[in-house]
């Protein structure tokens, strides 16, 4: 059955990358829903986010052959119960409209946005949370007139890896390493392959 | 060719000296041991060119006809000698050339390094003369691949390449230089050779517990049947492999790859598996409880359809890509590691077995085989040549001694189906990407790989005409190989496929060629045609104590089939042995 999954990958900071991975899914195609990448924590290590629906089986198998890549250094999944997710939103609406409707605002405070800019020919909200309360900021404002909506990917804590950022260090402490890598999954016959 | 590489080459002891990119690189590459570079020069990667030219003693270049030879040549190299091939080849068009070559590699999981020539770094990205994006056309089918744009980068990633290349499952790696790389004078540290990146773990780390419960299972089937592939070669864990098999006296069959990993007459090599594999590992594939994949990827020409393939057995594969396991067919037992650490620790846990009923049926299976297929194949009562006898003579006149290098089509099956090899790292074939053209280049890259050994090619007329131009580079460096083509008139393989699925629709398969006596002694290369039986196999052992290249055309029966058969979207044990079981 397919699903909604979040894949989480630590790689090194080359050029280049994005398309590597990029491949892995065009080949297979693979939609990609959304893509993240940026720094991590520590230096010159990359952490993308990327977000998929498809079976476990085959989320699976792409994450071995992301793990294969050269310059990647880990791969994990997770479903949506088993991460923390946000994404962000930035809305445009015209000043005038807003400010002549003052439920408006209140409707904002509700939904937990904020005014990052405010001009006088607009304003400018942003909103911070998962797909539905983008979306319900979205209805909320079409109708006083929404001129611009943009949302990003998705960023995502996995709420069982209390480890990773100390693992992340480890990668980075560990030159050279012994050659060989634990495998830290004995238990876990399915985890067992995706280091 | 002798001299000590060290000597020549700044290291680190030494007072820091300036060289140029194109020489840190060269230095680079005798570090690693490099003897023989397979290439074709250009304008992007002249200066490497230039410098080569100071390093004859130490390097020889063979200038072979066009890149994918090139590539073959260093695939073939690669193969037979265990070592890690190296290409030159220049910008643009030079670099797309290797890309077939590169798939071949990848797929194969082949350990070559490709060094390519790039453009200036200021004229990336512009369309300038002979540029092309030789990093993004070729990162789907090479391990690793990256672009050098400053010569200070050359050492550390050249050392990286050859790490990359050889070690894990090896594959093939592609290094674009851009020209003033190649130009640039910098203080050259020295070479060191890489054993570590952060982001690359070759193997890793044998779990026992998997070991453990792998021979439990083992150790309670009673029909246990051991697949094995390259992995075992790649490994060089061919004797690790044969203690295994031989204690448990487990049946066990090969991949197209693995081949010759053991004996092809070792008394438990029950054949070769796969859609033209021998008849019992096929059809007894679903009949055992136990199935031991060692070193190999379950491909489709070897399953057939997946969801008849061995349903009834359980599963153990050991293998060192974690990607593999659980890809194709899922595993009861899955053993990731490298099969020369894992095989040892695995035969120490198994029990001795006689699995006498079980071998017999095997055996049954292949004196069914040997009635219906082989004897009449290789004993032809008509006049017409087959394929088959003449790999019946190269056995009796080599013993199985010789190398065979294989192009793709019916030949290749025949020849892998019949050949007998003793020695392993002897059978060179394009087994995953099937790549006609593969087998001259590859041929002339065996005979560098192992000087000594005799190299015999064994191509059809369509693949011999896809790369037949290195002839030219035989001519030239006079390469002693010994090339059979087997001339059936038609592109057999389609043509076979054609009659049996396509109603006899002849489309395109009619090939018709020039004549090859005359082709070879237009290269200088002595020649001849056969298409007697009588003169078949004194003319074989005439060509094989022959001292030079020698290339032999023997006129077979053109519409002659290729059996057994796993037809395609069929399970294994569906199997034909002949025609009229379709
Ligand atoms: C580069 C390439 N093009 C096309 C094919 C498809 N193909 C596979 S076998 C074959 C026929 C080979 O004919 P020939 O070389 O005469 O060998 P034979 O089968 O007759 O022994 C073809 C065209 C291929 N494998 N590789």
């Amino acid at each position: 059955m397919k699903k909604e999954y979040t894949i989480t990958v630590y790689t090194e900071n080359q050029i280049g990358l994005i398309n590597k991975i990029a491949i892995i899914f065009t080949r297979r195609k693979i939609n990609i829903e959304s893509l993240n990448t940026s720094p991590s924590e520590v230096e010159g290590i990359h952490r993308f986010t990327i977000v998929i629906n498809e079976t476990e089986d085959v989320v699976r198998k792409l994450s071995r052959q992301i793990e294969k890549l050269l310059d990647v250094l880990k791969v994990d999944f997770n479903t949506d119960e088993e991460i923390i997710w946000q994404e962000m939103a930035l809305y445009k609406v015209a000043a005038d409209v807003i400010t002549e409707k003052v439920k408006v605002e209140r409707l904002l405070r509700e939904q937990g946005a904020r005014a990052v800019v405010i001009r006088k020919d607009f304003i400018i909200f942003e909103c911070t949370g998962q797909r539905e309360e983008i979306n319900n900021l979205i209805k909320t404002l079409e109708p006083y007139g929404l001129l611009e909506f943009v949302r990003s990917a998705r960023i995502a804590i996995i709420k069982k890896s209390d480890g990773f950022h100390n693992k992340v260090k480890d990668f980075e402490y560990r030159v050279p390493s012994e050659a060989l890598v634990e495998n830290e999954f004995l238990d876990q016959n399915e985890g067992i392959f995706s280091m | 060719m002798t001299a000590n590489p060290a000597q020549n080459i700044d290291t680190k002891d030494k007072i820091v000296k300036q060289a140029t990119g194109s020489k840190a690189l060269l230095d680079a590459l005798i570090q690693e041991g490099v003897k023989t570079i397979f290439g074709y020069p250009g304008g992007a990667i002249m200066p490497v060119y230039d410098a080569l030219y100071d390093y004859n003693d130490q390097l020889e270049h063979i200038l072979v006809r066009h890149e994918q030879g090139a590539i073959h040549a260093a695939q073939g190299f690669a193969r037979v000698s265990g070592k890690t091939g190296v290409v030159f080849a220049t910008s643009g068009p030079g670099a797309t050339n290797l890309v077939t070559g590169l798939a071949d590699a990848m797929i194969d999981s082949t350990p070559v390094v490709c060094i390519t020539g790039q453009v200036f770094a200021h004229l990336l990205g512009t369309d300038a003369f002979q540029e092309t994006d030789v990093i993004n056309i070729t990162t789907p089918v090479t391990k690793w691949s990256y672009q050098v744009t400053n010569a200070e980068e050359i050492p550390h990633v050249i050392a990286k390449a050859f790490y990359i290349a050889s070690t894990g499952r090896p594959g093939p790696v592609v290094i674009d230089i851009t020209k003033n790389a190649q130009l640039q004078i910098f203080d050259y540290q020295g070479y060191e050779k890489c054993l570590h990146i952060r982001s690359y773990k070759p193997k890793p780390e044998v779990r026992h517990a998997y070991i453990e419960e792998a021979a439990k299972v083992i150790n309670e089937a009673k029909r246990p049947f051991v697949i094995y592939g390259q992995g075992v070669i790649l490994g060089n864990a061919e004797q690790e492999f044969r203690a295994f098999i031989e204690k448990g006296n487990f049946p066990s069959a090969w991949t197209i790859l693995g081949m010759g990993a053991v004996p092809t007459d070792h008394e438990l090599s029950v054949g070769m598996l796969g859609m033209h594999g021998n008849y019992g590992p096929n059809l007894l594939t679903n009949e055992c409880d136990v199935l031991i994949a060692v070193g190999m990827r379950f491909d489709d020409r070897v399953t057939g359809r997946l969801d008849k393939y061995a349903k009834q057995a359980k599963i153990i594969h050991l293998d060192i890509d974690p990607a593999e396991i659980d890809k194709n067919v899922k595993s009861t037992v899955a053993i990731w590691g490298d099969c020369k650490e894992t095989l040892p620790l695995l035969t120490n846990l198994i029990q001795k077995n006689e699995n006498k009923d079980w071998l017999q049926k095997f055996k049954d299976c292949s004196i069914k085989e040997t009635e219906k297929v082989i004897f009449p194949e290789q004993n032809p009562t008509s006049e017409i040549l087959t394929m088959a006898e003449v790999l019946k003579y190269i056995n009796e006149i080599t013993h199985g001694d010789a190398i065979i290098v294989t192009d793709v089509g019916q030949h290749q099956m025949v020849a892998c189906r019949y050949a007998q090899l003793n020695k392993t790292r002897s059978n060179i074939t394009s087994g995953g990407l099937g790549t006609m053209g593969f087998a001259l280049p590859a041929a002339i890259g065996a005979k560098y790989g192992a000087p000594e050994r005799q190299v015999i090619a064994i191509i059809g007329d369509g693949g011999f005409q896809m790369t037949l131009q290195e002839l030219g580079t035989i001519m030239q460096a006079n390469v002693n190989v010994k090339i059979i083509i087997l001339n059936n008139q038609f592109l057999g393989m389609v043509r076979q496929w054609q009659e049996l699925f396509h109603h006899n629709r002849y489309s395109f398969v009619n090939i018709t060629s020039p004549d090859y006596v005359k082709l070879a002694s237009a290269y200088n290369i002595d020649a001849k045609k056969v298409d007697k039986r009588a003169e078949l196999k004194s003319t074989l052992k005439d060509i094989l104590s022959h001292d030079n290249p020698f290339v032999l055309e023997v006129m077979v029966g053109k519409e002659n089939n290729v059996f057994p058969m796993v037809p395609q979207g069929r399970g294994v044990s569906e199997i034909i042995l002949s025609k009229e079981e379709l």
